[in-house]
């Protein structure tokens, strides 16, 4: 058992769960209370020991499928006997499976659906598997493809509208109110279901490849380093639920420092002014208060096609954290540039104000394609002037310039004014400079260039940005000439 | 508490419905005798599961509810300090190294929360309520407490718990807690509960309420938590919701009722109406 958590605690911290030396002893001496043979209180106790962040707790769910996947005794109807999955069996029976089996099979399916009992509709689910999905031992997948081949031969929409018709047979055809709740009691069935098939394709797996192998595949990057750019739906989703938990964090962790960094130099005159009621000995030095540290931000997007959802994340978090920034103004371009800071007022829903941008933002000169040489001396014509040496520059885009000029001189032009410029660039440091991009043009005139592709690398750029001095220690790129203006 | 089965009975009959990693994590809490941490959103009962345990252990409840700002003299201990004034001028005849070792006895100190939980002869809960709203420094606090049941008072030395109390931090997560804090304790996630479970916390919360009522309204809700607002209606708006349908005499719910009545599920304006959108007029009915 000490060996089988060793290698599960090894995979979480794998999958990137920060998992301490405590917190694994702790599961072990959990682990020694609870009903071995009871999984769902075995997963609890190790959930509530070794996880102690909601949003990891997915990651640990895939885990622990894997690792103690349960073997269940054969079904009534499953030609198998003898014990849980058998993949040689099921290889076989893949390209099988007449026709009346599959007419037997989606009735035993539809009718366990509709009585809602779940105990007959994880074995049907078993038994599509074992006919449907042809699990090739040994290959190293991880079980999308045969969950599709399941569902392919499944056909899940016919059974949901087979379901639909019989749930709404029952109720009122008047009453829309429970039409829809019904129909929403299908959907939930149906998921379910799908839910189901995968699980017992994962145990299969599992069965046949062994558990370290397959945790391998399945692992999947926690929200803090899901690609941004390459996001899915869902992911978006998890990514703005997190977005607000980071910043507040983040925004404690700074105030905490700068109070530390409070005291400031000593002040002669009022020490020497104290010193009087003490007669002449300076028992209470003074000391000027540091000003505090906030600069003025420009943010400069680049707003075209693949970069939209990125330009959105950053400006949510930079926003999330404004009160750090003495002001912040935000522009956004793809081939010319628009200033949008009026769209985020205080209080504005932040969704709304991208869908603002989106249509009402001047970002289109020509054709829509990303021009950032255009950008940059539309940019330095407009709003140049109103750069002061205060102004600390972020651009953020993939620096692909679709072929046209890139202007780097004015870039350069516009760095000279300013305190510092920096480039977010969330493709990955390796694709730079290939193809159109050109990024090795503009990087010589910026303070520094980031690689930003997850949630955890924007918080640490912007945790350096919104500290004193900043960013002098962790500068990438190339060096400056010109020294990071500190004070 | 001799098993999960046992706590989530338990549980049930102080008219607490567990599920069941609730009821397997406070069986290990009271095992490995740990704190157990509850977060989730606001209103799915974390606090009301403290309350639960106290109920069912028989134990007294010592709350601690955080707040920005919260500090020692507010959640350990604090020196009555007036108490001692009047000792010394009482014994300004006496030496002073005597008067010295006097006013640091336990009969001036002012005992707070958390002090008081582990002083207790007998066992008590500590419920220390929302911690994410304390700031990151003051967590620290907690942390000698959580791990070990003592407090250290400069004066005084160390007190530790003549019992071992049993310790219920909730959060809201609106920040993350220190790591420190996190691996001193359990962690359980309390999510919005599942239509079957929801409608069992009806029939047990709300007497009188029929089983036909009570799955429409746990139906209904899942369905409106489904939707993208601001703040989705909590368990406790669900009873609330269950009783007023219940008082209105209300046996079927329809498109007018739920127009009528979401003001008492909802409790912004935008919510509202995005709802009664979806929900109310039976034009936008379909999907």
């Amino acid at each position: 058992m000490i060996d089988l958590l060793t290698d599960f605690i090894t995979e979480l911290r794998a999958a990137g769960i920060p998992v301490s030396m405590v917190e694994s002893i702790d599961a072990m001496e959990a682990v020694r209370h609870v009903d071995l043979a009871d999984r769902a209180g075995l997963k609890a106790a190790l959930g509530a020991t070794l996880v102690k962040n909601e949003r990891h707790y997915q990651a640990f769910e895939v885990a622990f499928e894997v690792f103690f996947a349960h073997h269940r005794g054969p079904v009534p109807g499953e030609e198998h006997s003898g014990q849980g999955p058998s993949p040689n069996g099921s290889q076989q029976a893949g390209s099988g499976g007449g026709e009346s089996d599959l007419d037997s099979l989606l009735e035993s399916l539809f009718q366990a659906l509709f009585s809602g009992d779940m105990a007959s509709m994880e074995a049907a689910a078993r038994r599509a598997v074992t006919e449907f999905a042809g699990i090739e031992p040994g290959r190293p997948v991880g079980g999308t493809y045969y969950l599709y081949r399941t569902l392919r031969r499944l056909d899940l929409d016919a059974l949901r509208q087979r379901l639909l018709d019989a749930v709404l047979a029952e109720v009122d055809a008047d009453d829309q109110l429970d039409q829809r709740l019904a129909r929403e009691d299908v959907e939930a069935m149906i998921s379910r279901l799908r839910r189901e098939l995968a699980d017992e394709i994962r145990r299969r797996l599992v069965a046949d490849r062994g558990r370290l192998s397959v945790a391998r595949t399945l692992r999947q990057p926690l929200v803090e380093d899901l690609n941004l750019m390459h996001a899915t739906r869902s992911d978006l989703e998890e990514i703005e639920e997190v977005i607000e938990p980071l910043t507040r964090k983040l925004a404690a962790r700074l105030a905490r420092r700068r109070r530390l960094l409070r005291s400031g130099r000593l002040d002669f005159r009022k020490t020497v002014r104290r010193s009087l009621a003490s007669g002449g000995v300076p028992l209470d030095p003074a000391f000027r208060k540091a000003r505090p540290h906030r600069p003025e931000v420009f943010l400069l997007c680049d707003i075209s096609g693949s970069m939209a959802t990125f330009a959105r994340f950053t400006l949510q978090f930079t926003y999330a954290m404004a009160a750090h920034f003495s002001r912040l103004r935000t522009f956004v371009f793809i081939d010319t540039v628009d200033e949008v800071t009026r769209y985020f007022g205080p209080g504005i829903d932040f969704g709304e104000a991208i869908g603002r941008i989106a249509t009402e933002a001047e970002a289109v000169w020509l054709d829509g394609h990303s021009d950032y040489g255009n950008s940059f001396a539309r940019f330095e014509e407009r709003y140049g002037p109103e750069i002061s040496p205060r102004t600390t520059l972020i651009i953020t885009g993939d620096a692909r310039n679709n072929y046209r000029p890139g202007k780097p001189e004015v870039l350069s032009q516009i760095r000279s004014r300013a305190r510092a410029l920096y480039w977010l660039n969330p493709e990955p440091r390796s694709y730079w400079d290939s193809g159109d991009s050109i990024m090795g043009r503009y990087e010589p005139f910026c303070d520094g260039v980031f690689e930003v592709r997850t949630l955890r690398q924007l918080e640490h750029f912007v945790e350096q940005l919104s500290l004193p001095g900043h960013l002098v220690g962790t500068r990438q790129g190339n060096p400056q000439p010109q020294a990071a203006p500190g004070r | 508490m001799e098993s999960p089965a046992s706590v989530a009975a338990a549980l049930t009959a102080e008219g607490y419905l567990p599920d069941e990693r609730i009821a397997q994590v406070v069986y290990l809490a009271g095992r490995l005798q740990k704190p157990i941490l509850v977060e989730g959103p606001a209103g799915v009962g974390k606090t009301e599961l403290a309350k639960a345990l106290a109920k069912l252990t028989g134990r007294r409840l010592i709350r601690l509810q955080c707040y920005e700002g919260l500090d020692e003299a507010k959640a350990l201990y604090e020196w009555n300090y007036k108490k001692q004034l009047l000792r010394i001028q009482a014994d300004s005849d006496r030496d002073w190294s005597e008067i010295e070792d006097d006013i640091f006895a336990e009969e001036f100190l002012l005992t707070r929360p958390l002090l008081e939980a582990i002083r207790s002869d007998r066992p008590v809960v500590l419920l220390i309520d929302e911690v994410d709203r304390v700031e990151i420094e003051t967590e620290a606090l907690l942390l000698e407490i959580l791990s070990d049941f003592q407090v250290s008072i400069p004066e005084l030395g160390t007190i530790t718990a003549n019992s071992t109390p049993l310790v219920v931090l909730t959060s809201n997560n609106t920040r993350e807690l220190s790591e420190a804090l996190k691996r001193r304790c359990l962690f359980l996630h309390i999510a919005y509960p599942e239509a079957d479970r929801e409608k069992e916390i009806l029939l047990h919360r709300v007497p009188g309420i029929t089983e036909h009522l009570a799955t429409q309204i746990a139906r209904l809700v899942r369905s409106i938590r489904a939707l993208d607002l601001k703040k989705a209606p909590s368990v406790s708006e669900t009873i609330d919701w269950a009783r007023t349908l219940l008082a209105l005499s209300i046996e079927h719910v329809d498109e007018k009722v739920v127009g009528e009545t979401l003001h008492v599920l909802l409790k912004y304006q935008t919510d509202i109406e995005k709802a009664a959108k979806e929900f109310a007029t039976p034009a936008a009915s379909s999907t």
